[in-house]
Formats: C-alpha cells, structure tokens, sequence
C-alpha cells in the first residue's frame, strides 16, 4: 500500500507573531517557519505503517512556493521515499488546496492519505475533510490510533466527551491528533540522504485546478489586551478579591 | 436569507453549543431552521423547537444518523441544503468533522469557529492560536461556518414554538461504521459551559493530586480542566484539555493552578473574565495575563484555598 501524506510549511510555533501595522496580514519577513506539528506527526504514522510493513511506500506533498521544499526535505529525511511540490503561491484557501491534493491522489492511487487536523497559522481544520469529500471517501478525523486491517482502517478519534473507535472503507483518509505519536528527529546522515531524494515539481496547471478564494481577508488585528493583573500575598487576599473586587464567587 | 443551524446533540438532549450557534444565526439574520439528526432523537427535536428564534426544526430520524458519521450526516445536509444562504454549527469536535465536507460537497469554502458576526458575509476568527484577529468577507453562494460557542450568549431556550418537520431521506453512504465509543464520566458542570473553571498543569505532579482541584471544584460547582501538559503526562484524560488542540473556555473565573501559560493554553482560556494563577514560579508567563496571581507552592494554598471557600 502506497501512503500519501500533506505536509504544509507554517511560522515555526514557537514564534510570537506579530500583526503588521497597517492591519494587512501577520509579519513573515524574516520569521523562522517550520513543519506543521499535526503534519510531523503525519509523516510520522506513515513512516511508522512503513517500517510495519503495511505501507510499501510513502509520498510526500506540499502546496506553495519553491520555499516549501525544505519542509518537502525535513519529511524526506523523516523517511519518507519521495516528494511532490504544486507550485502555488503560499497559503492557497482549503478549498484550493483539497482540490489539488484530489488530483494527486488520483494520479497516485495511495491506499491511504494523512493529513495533520489543523494547520497553526490559519486554525482552520478543513483540508483532510474536504478532500475525503471530493473523493468520495471515508475520514478519521482526529485519530489518536490508527490500525490498518485487510481492507478495513479501524481509527480511533479524539470526540469531545472522549474517545470514538470507527471502522473505514480503504482508501480512506486521516487525519491526526497530538497524541497519535511521538514524532522522531531526523538524524544528519538522513538529512543528507533526503537531498537525493526524488522531488518533483508540478503546477496547478497541470493538474487543472484553478486556485482562487471566495474568502477575502479584510483586516488582521492585534486581540484586545488584558489589563495587568495583581499579585497577591496570600489566600485569604484572594478570597476577599474574588469576593468583593471581582464578585466571582 | 435563511439559515440552516446543525444542532448539537447525543440523541437524548440538546447540547449548549446549539443555543449559542442559534445566537449568532440571529445576528446575521434570516429566517433559522434547526437541523437534528440523530437516532431515536424526538426529545432533541421537542427541545430543539422550543429554542428562541427558531422557526422550523427539520428531523431526520434513522440509524444511519445515530453516531453523528460525517459521511452520512454530510450527504443529508446536502439533501436539504438549497434554499438555504447560511450554514452554520457549533465548533464542537462533531461539526468540525462534517461541515468542511459539506461545504466541499457544495463547492464553497468554510469559515471556521467565527468570533463575531459583522455583516451577512463578513466575520471575525482568530488565527495563529488566538495571537492575531482577522476580519475575512466570503462571496460564496452559501456561507458554511462553525461558530466559536464562547464567543456568542446562548439563545434561549424556553419559549419558541417551531414547527416540527420530518425528514425521510436514508443517506447511509456505507463507507464507515461506528466501533465503539469511550466517554469520560464527571458529575461536574460541562467544561465549555461552566461558569467557574479551575485547571491542573504539570506542577501538579500526577493524576491523584488532581482531587485537590476537584475539591475546590465542588465548593464553587466548578468544572475542571487541564494543560496539554498534564494530559501529556497522562494525569487525566484528553477530554479535559483547554488549549488550542483542546477544548474553549470562557468563564467568569478561570483558575489556573501548577499551569506556566503556553500560547498553546492561553489560545483555549484567555476569554474569562476574571483570570486567577497559582504557580511558585514568579517568571511564569501566566502572570501577564493573571487579573490575580499568587506565587505559592499549589500543595500548601490550594487545600487552604479550599478550606477558607
């Protein structure tokens, strides 16, 4: 079975970001980017069902300037086989990016597709579920467990009262969750093999699909500030506040 | 404009985050339909029909619906779509997981866990873990949001009198199957609805500590949550979470304890009104956005705390 996993290049989460001062967008210039989280942890399971030997092979793909090719090379030296670039500008809309990857799929075949949940910079949570939808296939979204059996994916989701178990029809896709796995580092003599790893470009030509949005972004602002609080000195000072300053309990 | 409102339930009652999806359906105006889909789920659609500012409650009762399966409950969203400008849901676990296939069921974009209504088609969402506001405008045919429940008051939920209407279509798409489920058990008030808040990090040190909290907890009816770190740790279940990859909060206290204040955990409780912390580490970034701190071991101040409520 052949994995498919999107990786997408996103501000490095440890940064702060800062809003511009004209309210365009955030500050990128000069900010160090990084591998999605929920994507490392993607490329994880993959590498994973890999050396399991459920998965013969996987692939890689990102969507976005010749810049998202070192996250492409962080995924190779990761272990995946090869990787695939859709040159777009960076940050196309889900949509736009759900319909590209439906191209890859068809082109590829893979038996089954990861995705992380959610990208850090736009929160959205959309791409893994759109592209199920346009390919007519089944989701696990959120997963926190994953095991393939014959032709059956048995996930297990991360629900908000706890824990969820389906059953889905391959090819499915997936999406994952913090704790499906402890994503491994990449050591320096695999970071030199990934460079000779097959990268190939394509563009949304190519596969026939028109990037645009619907969705304009108007403004970006900075989120009201709370006002500088007060320490106290002992329990009995902060009963009394909660009770007659702030009136919560 | 009419609106199409999924509602939020477990096939026995309604859930708060539909009230507050209702609310923010209000804002942006139009005619507000309820959608329940479920199995054996009448109570929901009773319920549901009584919300404020309803006017139709649509209920598709089949088995196919019973575990909320995107792929089902998707196709039948699809099937009583048209008409509707506005498709809305509460940004619950189960809505993130079926509205973006609707919407890439319908060709459109979604907006995901709106702030605030602006007009018709121009929302607020915070992005980048809540450290950034953006006001986006969407000229798609049909605009496809979850809504950030607390953001919005909820609608109430006594005194409407929607009209009840059945829908028959079997949308079972055959492709995934419910398992199992494992759902935490607590006594105490839902975490997103509570009204007092009060939450362990790794300065707990394990999981039996927590009972500490869950004391205080009882002398306020508070719910209890929990950092990433401390789920990490394996101190208490996942469910428990308050975070960005966890659960929202907005309570008028939020009592942060053993908790040092990650962008990751802030993005999920910054929205209280009254933010209180207890940590010994003085440095501890909680603080800057503490209306209250005391720096103190949590051992020796929480079981005060606790005493003297």
């Amino acid at each position: 079975m052949k994995v498919l996993v999107a990786v997408k290049r996103v501000i490095d989460y440890n940064v702060k970001v800062r809003v511009k001062s004209d309210n365009t967008d955030v500050d990128l210039a000069n900010v160090k980017m990084a591998l999605n989280p929920f994507c490392e942890i993607a490329v994880e399971e993959a590498v994973r069902l890999k050396e399991a030997g459920t998965a013969d092979e996987v692939v890689v793909v990102s969507i976005g300037s010749k810049s998202c090719e070192e996250q492409l090379r962080t995924a190779l030296a990761l272990g995946a086989d090869r990787a695939i670039r859709i040159d777009t500008a960076d940050s196309p809309d889900s949509l736009s990016v759900a319909k590209l990857l439906a191209k890859v799929v068809e082109a590829e075949q893979p038996g089954m597709v990861i995705l992380g949940k959610q990208a850090i910079d736009s929160d959205n949570n959309q791409t893994g579920q759109m592209l199920a939808a346009l390919l007519d296939r089944p989701q696990g979204t959120f997963a926190s467990a994953v095991k393939v059996d014959g032709d059956k994916l048995q996930v297990t989701r991360e629900v908000d009262g706890g824990l969820q178990t389906v059953e889905l029809a391959m090819p499915a896709i997936v999406t994952t969750d913090l704790r499906l796995n402890e994503p491994r580092y990449a050591s320096l003599p695999n970071i030199m093999k990934a460079k000779r790893k097959p990268l190939d470009v394509k563009t949304a030509d190519e596969l026939g699909v028109t990037v645009g949005s619907n969705i304009s972004l108007l403004k970006v602002e900075n989120p009201p500030q709370r006002q500088a609080g007060i320490k106290v000195g002992s329990v009995d000072e902060l009963v009394e506040k909660l009770k007659n300053e702030a009136k919560v309990i | 404009m009419s609106i199409l409102v999924i509602a939020e339930h477990d096939n026995l009652e309604l859930k708060p985050a539909t009230l507050n999806t209702v609310a923010a359906a209000r804002q942006i105006g139009g005619e507000i339909t309820l959608l329940v889909a479920g199995a054996n789920c009448q109570a929901v659609a009773d319920a549901a029909a009584k919300v404020d500012g309803v006017a139709k409650v649509l209920l598709a009762d089949n088995a196919a619906y019973e575990h909320q399966l995107a792929e089902n409950i998707s196709k039948l969203v699809l099937s009583v779509a048209s008409g509707y400008s506005h498709i809305l849901a509460g940004a619950t676990t189960t809505a993130k997981n079926i509205l973006p296939r609707v919407a890439a069921l319908l060709d459109v974009n979604q907006i995901s866990e709106i702030i605030a209504v602006e007009s018709p088609d121009t929302f607020k969402r915070s992005i980048y873990a809540g450290n950034a506001i953006a006001t986006v405008q969407s000229t798609d045919a049909v605009k496809v949001m979850t809504v950030r429940a607390t953001a919005f008051d909820a609608a109430a939920a006594g005194n409407g009198s929607a009209t009840i209407e059945a829908v028959s279509e079997n949308c079972d798409a055959g492709t995934s199957t419910f398992i199992a489920e494992e759902l935490a058990k607590s006594d105490r008030p839902e975490l997103t609805a509570a009204s007092v808040v009060i939450s362990g990090g790794r300065g707990m040190g394990n999981g039996e500590n927590f009972a500490m909290l869950e004391k205080v907890a009882d002398k306020l009816g508070a719910a209890v949550g929990a950092s990433r770190a401390a789920v990490d740790a394996g101190f208490v279940p996942n469910d428990m979470q308050v975070g960005q990859t966890g659960k929202m909060v907005a309570p008028e206290l939020y009592i942060a304890v053993g908790i040092s204040g990650a962008i990751q955990h802030l993005a999920g409780m910054k929205d209280s009104k009254v933010i209180v912390a207890i940590n010994k580490d003085e440095e501890a970034p909680i603080f800057q956005v503490a209306d209250y701190g005391l720096v103190a071991d949590l051992f020796e101040v929480v079981p005060e705390l606790e005493q003297k409520l």
